[in-house]
């Protein structure tokens, strides 16, 4: 008669087989590769990186196909993996003038230093469903073929000989020269460059990052910044100093939620004016300093995906001028860098003396509401038993109802009492 | 591909070693324990008090007891006999599921009795059977602020905390009495502790808060998603928050538990039919079989001494 909860143990084996079975589907149909994962669903990868914050593309695409194709819960199994590793060092800031570019636009620059490099973009494409892909296409070599780019003949030149082509602009960055074997791409400066200079613009942290004596004592300031993921985040978080934090937040929050709070921005919820001053995407050398030595060494190489927006600023924190936000995501997502970097300037109210008429220049609500782990498992968590809550309110509810009959018939009592003496007006009770 | 488990070359550290391959010992590594362990002296030092800390991401949803789950892993040593309950239970889910991830990431022992456990994690419900001073309580808190539905503001929250200004919540509990005739809260009822900080003593039902209050057991509460750790010392005072004139009550049922017929236990309610038929059981079923067993050996004392009498 009474079916307890018991047996949860063997029911929770039997629901995971089923799920394996559901992600595996039919058996006729060949199991998908982490390698087809990797090449053919490249956004995904980059997405489930970036909100996980862990850089590596096989482990992404082995929590996808785990996951099948949930990305959040990719997200998730990859930020769990990522708390067990052991931290051996801090990199230095990236480098992102120095990016092997795939693609680098200005909205506001027709023409700018560098150039503007269109690469790969779903822009400008006829959303039109492309019935070619429906079967299994064979790969047709030719559209592929990369043009060489002076860059990447460079490198590739570089990488025969061992030595550093003295190409002009290499020679421009002298200072960085001796960072490694390989050439660091040409420095190309950021196109909101001249108008920093020029005091049209605020400064931005990579001016203040020139401006200091060498990239050594970098690591040390550096390393006063606070880890999200080492320390607890300390509220309000608005003062100019907490950027950093925000903007450690914000990369790895979820990119729709990103997405809406730069959005209601722009649509008058916190007035974000932006103009995207450059957009680029390539890769960049991560370098550290170990412990032992004193001086940095390249441990690899990530694609990014960087945002600067600038912004018209007539308010009384500074003098007229434009002011940046900024966005930094893990690979190819242009969407969500446009969308941190909105959010990042929107969230500097305080600090520019700006009225708050929106929830995305409110901190505590964007920061502690972009974690899609944090969100989804909250959310989520109404599907756990509440017997012994539900059991409370149920009789707390029946409690009410009965002293409120109760007063009601009480009431009534009362009511017809007083007519029976006065005749009239006892019917409101 | 090389995973950083893979690393780690079997036997190398096998005293150490965790009995889930390549994992530490209750899966936390060890500086976060520590980061923890000392988040939690810093919350016994101030009984009630939310301390932040740096909560880590559990390989379970966050709202699914990550919080708890942080303390007792970095709480848990290969001594300690674990007991996880949800709703009372050892057998709900949720409870399967966490003890099942300390058994494969510790091998300590588990156990379903209260009496055993030297560690008890728990979801909304306190045991029924009283603790010990050699005992700990973990709970799991999903909204460690108890003033969070009447100011949505953690940094107004913290203030108020700060000034000791709890007029809000004496004002709600007031308008409750106004509307309803009676302090409308069955679960996650606020406590203040040892005189001071206002407490959430997580969604356990009302029923169970008197047990909060000179617990001989250590009561430890860890909130993983918001990232706070708050305690209840041994021996604190803990009052559940009310006026001279409406005092706190408990629920109380009308009828006995339908499997052991024990009146003091926290009953859930099980509906059985179409029509509206229902039973109530004890929420804590460790408690439940303890009161049967000892029901059945009475019974069957009492059945051999009256058979004795009939011979």
């Amino acid at each position: 008669m009474y079916v307890a909860v018991k047996g949860g143990e063997k029911a929770i084996a039997a629901a995971h087989r089923l799920l394996r079975q559901e992600r595996r589907g039919p058996c006729d149909i060949p199991e998908l590769g982490l390698d087809q994962i990797a090449h053919q669903l490249k956004f995904a990868v980059d997405r489930v990186m970036a909100e996980a914050s862990l850089y590596c593309p096989n482990l992404a695409a082995l929590a996808i196909k785990q996951a099948a194709g949930d990305l959040q819960e990719a997200i998730f199994l990859l930020r769990a993996y990522r708390t067990t590793l052991p931290r051996f060092a801090a990199s230095l800031p990236l480098e992102t003038d120095c990016m092997r570019q795939s693609r680098r636009i200005s909205a506001t620059w027709k023409d700018l230093p560098g150039g503007q490099i269109l690469g790969s973009t779903f822009d400008y494409t006829h959303r039109l469903l492309d019935r070619s892909l429906e079967g299994n296409a064979s790969c047709d070599p030719a559209p592929c073929a990369v043009q060489e780019t002076a860059d990447n003949k460079a490198f590739a030149c570089a990488a025969e000989s061992q030595e550093s082509p003295e190409t002009p602009e290499s020679a421009g960055s002298a200072g960085f020269r001796d960072t490694g074997s390989f050439p660091h791409p040409p420095r190309l400066p950021r196109a909101s460059h001249a108008l920093e200079q020029e005091g049209l613009l605020e400064r931005s942290w990579s001016a203040y990052e020139q401006e200091r004596q060498g990239r050594m004592e970098d690591a040390q300031t550096l390393a006063a910044i606070a880890d999200i993921t080492r320390d607890p985040l300390e509220l309000p978080c608005d003062r100019p100093e907490d950027r950093p934090l925000r903007l450690q937040m914000l990369a790895r929050a979820d990119e729709g939620f990103l997405l809406g709070m730069a959005y209601s921005t722009q649509r008058g919820f916190g007035a974000v004016h932006p103009f995207t001053s450059e957009l680029r995407r390539g890769l960049v050398e991560c370098s550290i300093v170990p412990e032992e030595l004193d001086f940095p060494l390249v441990i690899g190489e990530l694609e990014v995906t960087e945002c600067v927006t600038i912004s018209r600023y007539t308010g009384t924190a500074l003098d007229p001028c434009l002011t940046q936000g900024y966005g930094l995501v893990f690979g190819n997502n242009e969407r969500k860098a446009l969308s941190m970097s909105i959010a990042d300037r929107a969230l500097r109210a305080r600090e520019m003396e700006e009225e708050e008429t929106g929830p995305a220049q409110n901190p505590e609500f964007v920061l502690l509401h972009g974690d899609n782990v944090d969100a989804s498992g909250f959310v989520q968590h109404i599907k756990l038993p509440h017997y012994v809550d539900f059991q409370a309110e149920l009789s707390l509810i029946r409690e009410l109802r009965k002293a409120r009959a109760n007063k009601a018939q009480d009431g009534a009592k009362d009511g017809a009492a007083k007519e029976g003496t006065e005749t009239s007006g006892g019917a409101q009770a | 591909m090389k995973l950083q488990q893979d690393l780690h070359t079997p036997g190398e550290h096998a005293d150490q070693e965790a009995p889930l391959a390549g994992y530490n010992f209750a899966y936390l590594d060890e500086s976060s324990k520590r980061m923890i362990r000392r988040g939690l002296l810093k919350a016994v030092a101030i009984p009630g008090y939310q301390v932040p800390f740096a909560g880590r991401e559990m390989p379970m949803p966050c709202g699914w007891g990550t919080g708890g789950i942080q303390v007792t892993a970095s709480l848990i040593g290969k001594e300690d006999v674990l007991k996880v309950i949800d709703q009372g239970s050892d057998d709900t889910t949720n409870a399967v599921s966490i003890r099942s991830f300390f058994k494969r990431t510790t091998g300590v022992a588990t156990t379903t009795h209260t009496k055993e456990a030297t560690l008890t994690q728990t979801r909304h419900r306190i045991p029924e059977e009283p603790l010990r001073e050699d005992q700990l309580l973990v709970y799991q808190a999903p909204l460690p602020e108890p003033l969070r539905w009447l100011e949505p503001s953690e940094q107004e929250t913290r203030v108020l905390h700060a000034l000791e200004e709890y007029g809000i919540m004496n004002v709600k509990i007031y308008e409750n009495i106004m509307r309803h005739g009676t302090i409308a809260m069955s679960f996650d009822y606020p406590v203040r502790v040892a005189g001071r900080y206002i407490t959430s003593p997580s969604p356990i039902p009302r029923f169970d808060n008197p047990k909060m209050n000179q617990c001989p057991a250590l009561q430890l509460f860890g909130a993983g998603r918001e990232k706070r750790l708050y305690a209840i010392p041994p021996y604190t005072e803990v009052k559940s928050l009310d006026f001279e004139d409406y005092p706190f009550t408990v629920q109380h049922w009308d009828e006995p538990c339908a499997i052991c017929g024990s009146r003091t236990s926290y009953l859930d309610e099980v509906v059985l039919d179409d029509e509206g038929t229902r039973m109530f059981v004890c929420s804590d079923s460790d408690a439940c079989q303890a009161t049967l067993a000892k029901k059945l050996a009475r019974e069957a004392a009492g059945k051999d001494t009256s058979e004795a009498s009939d011979e």
